[in-house]
């Protein structure tokens, strides 16, 4: 795959004093169950070049926001609970945006999945996956690929970037056969258009290795986050969307797909 | 033996695996001789009957009185006792197993030898007189074990109580955290234990008679003289329980005589039923075999012991409920574990003391124990985990970690201290407050709320910044101090409340030769952790008043803090917990008993923060404490599985009273179907308990539930949470307690 002129590129990686690999973290938490099969050690790393109106850590964006560690530093914590995640769960790798940091990352996979033998997880929007080769996502089992939404002008309106890239990234995986879950987060007034939702269907439905398709109820626990920050809160006014029209999009979204996909409605 | 005891024998026993348990007292023997592993899942339960539904609703109105009152009534006029009252019912005609503490529902006995003044603070709280005779007969005939105690202590020991370095002592009513072995009424009748205590008390007849041996010759005495007191209290019900129960309703009902007389008598803090539910389902499934019993009736059983569970009561003051708030009674039943052979102990009637959560809703009591093994079947597990993120009622403790040390057939009393069942008590000793003990040692002994010298002949730490070196040596000193006055004051409690407030029910259902353990406590390990961190990490500077206490502490720097799986704070606490135990054992303990620890505050964690002014590790003055062996909230930044695998690291052999974690996990996170929560919540529990960890509350809530239901508690009468060690009705917490809940690490999704 060769970058088109609208992607922008992958920074470079980082190296520390002693040139180690290393990377931006913005935290690392243990113990979730969504972010993946069973239970997650999920790292977020900082950096995107999204700024999702609806972002619950607006304060991940900014790589240099993180802590430096190195990859040792990270495998080192991640072997504490290396023996409970082999039976109970794995690695996750979320954000901020992951592919910001790919080679950071990939090594963080490579080792996790060679040393550890962990089941690992990309949770990814695939703006940048174009520049990746296909044997980066080797040591990647399973891909949470975010869509965020399926018209290209509301993507923009609501990201400031480009729907494409995601959508090729995901028939990219499809071709490779990789196993992906869909995640999809519900904005009364921002993606719960029928029309939109209708697009996500149908653009699914032709995928293969969808496992399972997450809808995600809009909340506003990231909205302190943005006043921390000091800034503009664009949401405030959104109210979380009314469990009907979550089982309806959810209802909508895996009804066409093959019978192999967990039909997920998020219990309240 | 007559011939016609043998035929009762014979008919009781009846299709039973034979044993040594015939010939005598072996409950545990009769157990693995007979009982019948069930490795299914819980399809087989059966919901309510309308009889049960109808029983439970005429008890909710009730319930819901006394709610709103406090207390629904007290029997102010009678010393209880076993026979102290006439037979009292819910209503006779539902009731399929009988038996109330006084003469109707939810009305309060007094137990005046306990101490006559809690008793007197307790009725006055709520509006009730003592009968003018009772409080005559007190001061002019008999002491009681309050006056005792008060007539021994020190006048360190009276300012240690003071200034709330000991707090929570059972000076001033029943000890409780003694299970007797309330099987024992069911499997062999009154006759067969009084005889058997005869002849215990006979081999001592040739003993020299020493203190020791008339304690233990009056004591056996007093046991026969209850045992028989509980056979015309089952009498005076209308049943005979002179023989072994016949049938699973008897079994039931025979239990449940033995542990009602004991609550009658005792009004301990905890009064914990023991490990009954396998022990039962025998009979039950011998009444399956001859097909006099089905699934149905079996359940209705259970459900109905579980009402009386439920409405055990005892009169509190309001002092007491500020340290272990919302009415509990620690009706511990301990389910499941695993037998010594390999099989699971757990039976169809583990599944269904579980199902009367669903059946009668959810509540605190009794509180239910699942003792967890990595062995237990898969369907038990899932159904367990099921029930906590369901019920939030339930919690675990780590059979793997137990069974080495206390065999198969041992309980929990209270929240989390393990006891073989009939052949081991403990002298409950509540606990310290090793946070103060930390200040002490920098204030030379002088109480920082009080300003009064505590323990006296120290001398206090006089730089601007802590040393970390100097501030363990003067700690060091501290703890020697506060160890030895510790296990006086238990010293002092024990020897009376076997004097005045001698438990004689539940020791008559005890081997006569029993191991004793001390069992101290401590509190504020997560403060002293994080304390001694941020002097040991980061700088602390001491900032002091006018008088030249140090009141407040300023930070410079970052410190690693407990519960994120750090090695350098972790290993502080693990440290602490092993020297205290240390210093503890080299005292002499009243009746020689084993010295023990917890780390547990059940919810006194509130009351500690309270009298403890600000802390070294940014903690301000009158902030609770975490519960137990919980970090502090808030300060467990990595999620659930590092907060629990930094508890794991307290080592068990130093804290053999038990180590308690409560760990609150939002449904979200645990993932998105029951079916994915229960799967991850079972690979959790697997994974604490592979790790080490000892015990765990699980609670499976969102915090704006919560604050809907301090808004509208109308709407939340059985919102059931686990605090520390027990689990409560949310809306019966003090509003403090409530905002502690509120206030701890949920772990949720980010």
């Amino acid at each position: 795959m060769h970058p088109t002129s609208h992607h922008p590129s992958i920074p470079p990686a980082h190296v520390n004093a002693e040139g180690q690999l290393a990377g931006f973290v913005h935290s690392f938490d243990t113990g979730a169950a969504v972010d993946g099969p069973g239970i997650r050690f999920t790292l977020f790393v900082s950096g995107c070049q999204f700024h999702c109106l609806y972002c619950h850590n607006p304060d991940t964006w900014h790589l240099h926001n993180g802590q430096l560690m190195t990859v040792d530093e990270v495998l080192k914590e991640l072997k504490k609970y290396a023996h409970f995640l082999q039976f109970s769960g794995g690695l996750t790798i979320s954000g901020g945006e992951p592919l910001m940091q790919a080679d950071f990352v990939g090594e963080i996979f490579r080792r996790a999945k060679q040393e550890l033998k962990l089941h690992t997880a990309l949770d990814t929007q695939g703006f940048l996956a174009a520049h990746l080769p296909d044997d980066w996502f080797d040591s990647v089992d399973l891909v949470l690929l975010d869509i965020k939404q399926m018209n290209p002008e509301k993507h923009k309106t609501l990201t400031g970037q480009d729907l494409q890239p995601s959508l090729d990234f995901a028939l990219r995986l499809s071709t490779m056969k990789k196993k992906m879950w869909i995640r999809y987060v519900l904005v009364p007034g921002y993606t719960d258009d029928p029309a939109d939702i209708d697009a996500l269907a149908t653009f699914v439905d032709q995928l293969s290795g969808v496992e399972r398709i997450d809808v995600l109820p809009f909340h506003k626990m990231g909205e302190s986050k943005w006043l921390e920050l000091n800034m503009d809160y664009r949401l405030s006014d959104v109210q979380p969307p009314a469990q009907q029209s979550i089982d309806w999009v959810t209802h909508k979204l895996t009804l066409p797909i093959n019978s192999s996909i967990t039909r997920c409605v998020k219990q309240s | 033996m007559t011939h016609s005891d043998h035929l009762h024998y014979k008919t009781a026993w009846r299709d039973f695996n034979e044993g040594v348990w015939q010939t005598s007292v072996a409950v545990r023997d009769f157990i693995q001789q007979n009982y019948t592993p069930y490795l299914g899942d819980d399809q087989f339960l059966v919901t309510k009957t309308a009889r049960t539904a109808q029983l439970w609703q005429e008890l909710s109105v009730l319930i819901q009185q006394e709610q709103t009152k406090g207390v629904l009534d007290v029997s102010a006029d009678i010393g209880s006792s076993i026979l102290a009252h006439q037979p009292g019912y819910i209503n006779k005609n539902l009731e399929k197993i009988v038996g109330l503490q006084t003469d109707a529902p939810l009305k309060r006995a007094i137990m005046p030898n306990g101490g006559l003044r809690m008793v007197q603070a307790g009725l006055e709280a709520y509006g009730f007189t003592l009968d003018s005779q009772i409080e005559v007969a007190y001061h002019r005939y008999r002491k009681d074990h309050n006056q005792g105690v008060f007539d021994v202590y020190s006048p360190e020991i009276l300012a240690c109580r003071k200034s709330a370095i000991i707090t929570g002592l059972p000076d001033a009513y029943g000890r409780g955290r003694i299970i007797g072995d309330y099987r024992r009424v069911a499997l062999y009748g009154i006759d067969f234990l009084v005889k058997e205590k005869i002849r215990e008390k006979a081999e001592l007849d040739a003993a020299d008679f020493d203190n020791d041996d008339l304690q233990v010759r009056e004591e056996l005495s007093e046991q026969i003289r209850a045992l028989n007191e509980l056979k015309q209290m089952a009498a005076n019900y209308g049943f005979d329980i002179s023989y072994p129960a016949s049938n699973g309703q008897e079994a039931v009902q025979w239990t449940y005589f033995g542990y009602l007389a004991a609550i009658k008598e005792q009004n301990g803090a905890a009064m914990s039923i023991g490990r009954i539910s396998t022990f039962l389902d025998i009979y039950f499934e011998r009444d399956f075999q001859k097909g006099c019993l089905d699934e149905t009736q079996a359940q209705e059983l259970i459900d109905d012991l579980v009402i009386k569970l439920r409405i055990v009561r005892f009169l509190r003051t309001p002092e007491y409920d500020e340290l272990f708030s919302g009415d509990p009674t620690w009706v511990t039943e301990s389910i499941g574990g695993m037998s010594e052979d390999g099989r699971p102990l757990v039976t169809k009637n583990s599944f269904r003391f579980l199902n009367t959560l669903y059946n009668l809703g959810s509540a605190p009591e009794p509180n239910l124990t699942v003792l967890w093994s990595n062995a237990l079947p898969a369907g038990f597990k899932d159904f367990c985990s099921k029930v906590s993120i369901e019920t939030s009622a339930i919690q675990y403790e780590s059979d793997d970690l137990m069974r080495p040390q206390w065999g198969d057939d041992y309980a929990i009393a209270c929240c989390v201290s393990a006891m073989r069942v009939g052949k081991q008590m403990q002298f409950f000793g509540a606990r310290c407050n090793l946070a103060k003990a930390l200040l002490y040692a920098i204030n030379g002994g002088v109480d920082e709320k009080s300003g009064i010298c505590v323990a006296p002949g120290f001398e206090p730490i006089r730089t601007d910044y802590l040393d970390y070196d100097e501030v363990i040596e003067k700690f060091d000193h501290m703890l020697d101090w506060l160890a030895k006055t510790y296990i006086k004051a238990l010293n002092a409690i024990h020897y009376m409340h076997d004097k005045y407030h001698y438990e004689r029910l539940e020791m008559a259902l005890h081997d006569r030769d029993i191991l004793r353990t001390m069992a101290c406590g401590i509190a504020g390990l997560s403060v002293v952790a994080d304390s001694l961190s941020a002097i040991k990490y980061a700088k602390v500077k001491v900032l002091r008043d006018d008088s030249g206490i140090a009141s407040d502490f300023a930070i410079e720097g970052d410190y690693p803090a407990y519960g994120n799986n750090d090695d350098r704070v972790d290993n502080i606490a693990v440290w602490l917990v092993e020297t205290f135990m240390n210093k503890i054992k080299t005292h002499k303990t009243y009746r020689n008993s084993v010295p023990t620890q917890s780390v547990l505050t059940i919810t006194s964690n509130v009351v500690y923060g309270k009298k403890t002014g600000n802390t070294p590790d940014g903690r301000r003055a009158g902030e609770p404490f975490a519960p137990g062996a919980n970090p502090m909230s808030g300060r467990d930044k990595k999620g659930f599985v590092a907060s629990g695998a930094s508890v794991a690291k307290l080592p068990y052999h130093a804290a053999l009273d038990g180590i308690s974690w409560t760990a609150t996990s939002t449904p979200d996170s645990l993932g998105h179907t029951l079916a994915d929560r229960v799967n991850n919540l079972t690979n959790c529990l697997d994974g604490f308990c592979t790790a080490s960890g000892f015990h765990v509350n699980v609670n499976v809530l969102d915090r704006d539930r919560l604050l809907d239901a301090m808004k509208h508690p109308e709407k939340y009468p059985q919102l059931t949470i686990r605090v520390s060690g027990y689990a409560v009705n949310f809306v019966k917490l003090t509003r403090e307690q409530q905002l502690d809940v509120i206030n701890r690490t949920f772990h949720t999704h980010n």
